[in-house]
């Protein structure tokens, strides 16, 4: 049962990235791409059936369980979106067919390689993964070949390896830490050996490692002030990587966080772990929320929100218990849907009006009613308006905090409270006023943002038990 | 055992050195050579490793140093500083003099980081980890400080060499000579294939403070 989920998670889509790259008809490549998507879909969805195990190279419990579920949906609902979204750019003229066959087989490979780290039990596999995800968003965010493109892409490239350099000597510094205690080779590499043998471990090295892998990974999360990157990567590129981006990347980065913070949980002499993700996590937020005000560019805009929710998540982890474990992952699940919804919206907006600019963007409801009912809904989700699953989540975030800390749960409501004004202000001169500029019709899909807008209605209003079971479950497990 | 760790600390102190000496270099040709000769010493560094641990899957990882990034790769960035013509001057952000004190600024900032946590058994740990975490920050430096784009691959690399010194110098650490491949693989497609050639088909320059003017975000 595990072997197969496995393989139609990691091998199908493997050969099919293969076969992408190899395709020159652009509609048979974003067909077989969808396809490949629901194949590693299916395959996550086999794993809730699977026995939790612990080998030497693959781990499967509750926790990355639901992320790989998360990811391969989020993953297979960008793939339709791409395939309408990269039809219109085709015409365009903004790509060639030869850079969609790097396009789609670059797009698996990102796939394969983040669920790669979410199921590995070896830290060494783990960081191999998030590096070949991080790498291939590089190429895809260049692929339009623009000066500003390129720029994105450097400094995603040029930051990007600053993090795998300090997460590859943390992961390193965190062997040597084993090895004292595990011996030599794979075993000191497992993570779940790890875990069970922390209390043994050189509290000074392991609080180290912890160090280098929080910068490392967190610059992959966006944290601030490690974020430089993040916006432009996400403004410079095609919108389903926007999508993938925001949606899934940061998670997998935040996963990999969270797996060493468990480590350390094992360790009572250690340096507080989630003291430091407190304060990035308040820093992101507050310092994204009031940069929300002067973007200029929509996806600029979004890309700035998704730091300050990664802020948010930090933050309820960093603070770890049950009740607070449980809102981050909530939230973590509530800002995939939304967020990714949101860059759906927002490329068939660019698309329709042939800007990103938002003054160039005005009047949606008047000139494009769908589509403004689309963005309105999901800003307003994302904003944490009721009834959507975001303010049940980040409601869960501020109480539990108030329990405990009610002074920094003032900064957080503060931080929220910020966002929430700048993202409504931009939403107001979006859609009402004058319709300005350009304006095309759109023929791309509308399904997959409803799709996540309607799933996250669902979670404000009900939340369904299993689900609440099984986030209660890994809520005890990350202690 | 005593010469085993003199003749370690000697190879990794030399490419600590030659770190150092890639901070100061003002044309890119001696910058190439300069990267060249510590990846050579990388190389012997590695090959001591493999030699004094029994560990003889550490020679593939010595010999990929030597011929990859000893040899092909400053060969490759002289071909390509030749055939896009690029200046062969690199005008540094931060004046030679500070760039220096702050390298060294930050090995004894690594040596303090290191020394009173890292343990002494078997010999390797801390000497080691001290030096490669200071080849790694002085890599980062000369990322910073070098705004031109080659200047910057060079600083990559240069850190990248301090990986593996600390990555070989950590007794059977799994996967090892797999992500020397993979890092050596990268740099060659990524940096050259993609993007320097780009960067040159849109602007006359490599360097990146020009690219920063074509921000989208206005402010």
């Amino acid at each position: 049962m595990t072997s197969f989920a496995l393989i139609l998670i990691l091998v199908v889509p493997a050969i099919g990235m293969a076969l992408l790259a190899l395709i020159a008809n652009y509609r048979i490549g974003s067909t077989l791409n969808v396809l490949l998507s629901a194949t590693a879909f299916a395959g996550a969805c086999l794993l809730f059936w699977a026995p939790m195990q612990a080998g030497s190279f693959f781990l499967i419990d509750s926790f990355n369980i639901y992320l790989v579920a998360l990811n391969s949906f989020v993953g297979l609902t960008t793939s339709i979106f791409s395939a309408t979204y990269i039809a219109h750019e085709l015409e365009e003229g903004n790509l060639t067919p030869i850079s969609l066959r790097f396009y789609h087989a670059l797009y698996q490979a990102m796939m394969i390689a983040m669920s790669l780290a979410l199921l590995t039990n070896n830290l060494g596999l783990m960081w191999v993964g998030i590096e070949i995800a991080t790498l291939s968003t590089v190429v895809m965010v260049g692929i339009y070949r623009t000066p500003q493109a390129i720029e994105a892409a450097w400094k995603y490239f040029i930051l990007g390896s600053v993090g795998i350099a300090l997460a590859f000597f943390g992961t390193i510094l965190l062997y040597l830490t084993a090895e004292g205690v595990l011996g030599e080779g794979i075993p000191a590499m497992t993570w779940s050996n790890l875990q069970e043998n922390a209390a043994r471990f050189d509290p000074a090295l392991l609080s180290l490692a912890f160090v280098f892998l929080l910068v490392g990974y967190g610059t992959k999360v966006g944290l601030a002030p490690l974020h430089a990157w993040l916006p432009d990567a996400h403004a410079e590129g095609p919108t389903p990587i926007s999508a993938v981006l925001s949606g899934l990347l940061l998670n997998v980065a935040l996963y990999a966080v969270l797996r060493i913070k468990m480590i350390m949980a094992g360790n009572t002499d250690t340096i507080p772990a989630g003291l430091a993700m407190m304060i990035m996590g308040l820093t992101s937020l507050i310092f994204a929320a009031v940069m929300l005000y002067r973007r200029r560019d929509i996806k600029r805009l979004f890309a700035y929100s998704s730091i300050e929710h990664m802020g948010i998540i930090t933050f309820a982890f960093g603070m770890g218990g049950p009740l607070a474990n449980f809102a981050g992952l909530l939230h973590m699940t509530m800002h995939s849907l939304t967020k990714s919804g949101i860059f759906f919206a927002v490329g068939h907006i660019v698309q329709a009006k042939g800007t990103q600019k938002m003054s160039g963007i005005t009047g949606l409801a008047k000139s494009h009613p769908s589509l403004a009912w689309a963005l309105g809904i999901g800003v307003l989700a994302i904003a944490g308006v009721p009834p959507f699953g975001v303010f049940t989540s980040e409601f869960l975030v501020v109480t539990t905090t108030f329990a405990r800390q009610p002074v920094l749960a003032m900064i957080l409501a503060l931080g929220i409270i910020i966002a929430f004004g700048a993202l409504l202000m931009h939403l107001q001169k979006l859609l009402f006023g004058e319709p300005g500029g350009e304006s095309h019709k759109v023929k791309a899909s509308a399904l997959p943002m409803f799709i996540h807008f309607a799933l996250v209605l669902l979670a404000g209003l009900w939340l369904p038990p299993i689900l609440v079971e099984w986030f209660k479950q890994v809520a005890e497990v990350l202690g | 055992m005593e010469a085993s760790i003199d003749i370690s600390h000697f190879l990794a102190g030399a490419v600590l050195a030659l770190s150092f000496v890639l901070l100061y270099q003002a044309r890119l040709f001696a910058l190439f050579n300069a990267f060249a000769m510590q990846s050579t010493a990388l190389a012997m560094a590695v090959g001591w490793q493999a030699y004094s641990q029994g560990a003889s899957h550490l020679y593939i990882t010595a010999a990929l140093a030597l011929v990859m990034k000893g040899m092909l790769i400053p060969g490759a960035l002289r071909w390509v500083v030749v055939k896009m013509g690029i200046h062969r001057q690199i005008d540094p952000v931060v004046s030679v003099n500070l760039t220096l004190l702050l390298g060294v600024f930050l090995v004894i900032l690594s040596i303090m980081v290191v020394f009173p946590v890292a343990r002494m058994e078997g010999g390797i740990a801390r000497e080691d980890l001290a030096f490669a975490l200071s080849i790694i920050l002085l890599g980062m430096l000369m990322m910073i400080t070098r705004r031109n784009a080659i200047g910057q691959v060079i600083g990559f690399m240069s850190l990248e060499n301090g990986l593996i010194l600390a990555a070989t110098g950590a007794k059977g650490m799994p996967l090892v000579v797999e992500i020397s491949v993979a890092f050596s693989v990268l740099i060659a497609f990524f940096v050259f294939g993609v993007f320097i050639f780009r960067i040159r088909e849109h602007f006359d320059t490599i360097d990146v403070d020009a690219l920063s003017e074509m921000r989208g975000d206005a402010e």
